[in-house]
């Protein structure tokens, strides 16, 4: 079975309700978009992530109403060196839709979305312990996984797999 | 682990409250949760688990491994239901690869993939259960577990570890008259489920300690992120299995069992429920179970026969190839979520176009529904804590990865 090349001409995907809610609200916000193996992502602008967010979840036509997850690529050594990623769901529409920010490899930092969906608090954290990516306005941003006096975030990408020994 | 020390919680000039460190070795915590609370005799002001203890990096080994050597990681992730895991990535990977899976490899799957599902709520019962102090369940539970653990290891070689999805489809064919004896356990399994249900459904004692109990709304439910049968007992009509198929999940039919009092009991209820729905699946694999291949037809990737490996040069010759040096995925990313036990399971896979993945992750579904117990116990009495630890169903390994 071949894959389909990605699409990623805003013009063609515009249809898609998350992209159309978004380029409703301020076209400057996405920076890219990309539909490949059947999955959207979209990539917005790092300061309007969390107003893009809570507009997608209120949205009656997208209703994304459901933060699945939250995670980091690391693409040492290129820069932008971070990207972190968001997968919501939509429940009544039983549809998902990824969201990137990029950020640069010095002093990453991105507004938390804790106050859009209380569940992402976990999984900020964890971000930040494996990755060292700042979510300004979290709660309680401290290690979940690794001690509290670890030195260093283990999943960056020049982190040895086997550690510091 | 966030703390080596209890967080300072109380106060200056405050003495009512007390913080009570439950855990990481309590019995009732299922594996090693640290939970710390804050309690005004017998209330609970304030709750904070602290996780951490058995993170072993596996995120960042996959890393370092070719495609089909993350296969075994992944049982590791979630020791209850392995196949859940295997099954998640495996889609994951061929969906990056653009595989198609032959039918009788997918029957396969969900047939054992649901067996997974009764293995795991099985220990979820009997523990959940002995936490509240019903013993007897325990027992029971065990006694059915051993027979699908002698299933997995009739099929696989592997009581728990089993490692039986690989890439491209399962890696051996099930031995003569295994389907006869999957049948006679779909068949003896329902009463056992009554059985269980005779322990409590209608027990006094365990309708106290369970109903009304830990109470959390649906959209509290869906803001924190819960998911499977922690969200159905709130009243959220989603199952992954139906709602979103894969795996050839569209062929089947079955309910999924919803509550809507968003309590111990409900929880419990859907679950229970989710038993008998299960077996249901198992049979109508087994009544439908196609005939053909169990590996997809992709030389490449998927290790050629041994028989074969015997008898054809080139099968040889692939199976040193991705031994020694993988297969190349083509460049992408896919995020793959399936229903497991406890909620939504997913997989995201990076890949930069080499034989190894560039970014594995492990949407936790525990990990998210832990976040839960704040909601769950503040403001109620300590005694409350361990049943509700136990209806949210944590397994601590998938949790840390």
């Amino acid at each position: 079975m071949a894959i389909a090349p990605p699409i990623t001409s805003i013009e063609q995907l515009k249809g898609h309700p998350a992209i159309a809610r978004l380029q409703q609200w301020n076209p400057a916000v996405i920076e890219a978009v990309k539909f490949d193996r059947e999955e959207m992502s979209i990539t917005v602008e790092r300061s309007a992530l969390r107003e893009a967010c809570a507009i997608l979840r209120d949205d009656p036509t997208c209703s994304f109403n459901y933060l699945s997850d939250v995670t980091c690529v690391d693409w040492y050594p290129s820069e932008p060196r971070f990207e972190v990623i968001y997968h919501l769901l939509s429940i009544p529409q039983k549809e998902r839709v990824r969201l990137k920010v990029r950020l640069a490899g010095d002093a990453p930092a991105v507004e938390s979305i804790t106050s859009v969906w209380p569940s992402a608090n976990f999984f900020e954290r964890e971000v930040f312990d494996l990755f060292g990516v700042r979510f300004t306005g979290h709660p309680y941003l401290r290690r979940i996984q690794m001690p509290e006096n670890w030195e260093g975030h283990p999943l960056r990408k020049d982190y040895p797999v086997e550690g510091y020994r | 682990m966030a703390h080596l020390s209890a967080t300072p919680v109380l106060d200056p000039g405050q003495d009512r409250t007390m913080i009570l460190n439950m855990g990481p070795q309590h019995p009732s915590t299922h594996g090693v949760l640290r939970v710390l609370l804050e309690i005004d005799g017998e209330n609970v002001v304030r709750i904070m688990p602290d996780i951490g203890y058995l993170h072993t990096g596996i995120e960042k080994t996959c890393e370092a491994k070719f495609y089909q050597q993350v296969v075994p990681l992944t049982d590791r992730i979630d020791y209850l239901c392995p196949m859940t895991n295997n099954l998640c990535y495996a889609l994951a990977v061929e969906k990056l690869l653009g595989l198609e899976i032959p039918p009788k490899a997918q029957w396969l799957r969900v047939m054992l993939n649901e067996l997974t599902r009764i293995n795991s709520h099985l220990v979820w019962l009997g523990t959940h259960a002995m936490d509240i102090g019903a013993l007897t369940v325990f027992l029971y539970c065990f006694r059915e577990r051993e027979d699908i653990l002698r299933l997995f290891e009739a099929v696989s070689g592997q009581r728990m570890m089993t490692s039986y999805f690989r890439i491209g489809g399962v890696a051996l064919e099930p031995p003569l008259g295994f389907f006869d004896r999957v049948r006679a356990f779909a068949d003896t399994f329902p009463s056992k489920v009554d059985e269980y249900e005779n322990l409590l459904t209608g027990n006094p004692i365990w309708v106290m300690r369970t109903k009304g109990v830990a109470k959390i709304t649906a959209e509290d439910a869906i803001a924190l992120g819960a998911s499977g049968p922690t969200l159905r007992g709130s009243g959220v009509d989603i199952d992954l299995r139906r709602d979103m198929p894969y795996s050839g999940y569209e062929n089947f039919k079955f309910k999924v069992p919803v509550a809507t009092e968003g309590d111990v009991f409900a929880r419990y209820i859907c679950r229970v429920q989710e038993l008998r729905e299960s077996i249901g699946i198992v049979r109508q694999a087994l009544d439908g179970m196609p005939e053909g291949p169990i590996k997809a037809n992709a030389p490449k990737v998927v290790l050629p026969d041994r028989e074969k490996m015997k008898t054809q040069m080139e099968a040889l010759i692939y199976h040193f190839k991705i031994i020694t040096e993988g297969f190349a995925v083509p460049a992408g990313e896919v995020y793959q979520a399936v229903e497991s036990p406890r909620g939504e399971m997913g997989y995201y896979v990076v890949s930069d176009g080499t034989a190894k993945p560039y970014r594995v992750h492990m949407r936790s579904a525990c990990l998210a529904n832990l976040q839960l117990l704040q909601k769950m116990c503040e403001g109620k009495l300590i005694a409350d804590v361990v049943a509700a630890i136990g209806s949210i169903d944590i397994v601590l390994g998938e949790i840390d990865r």
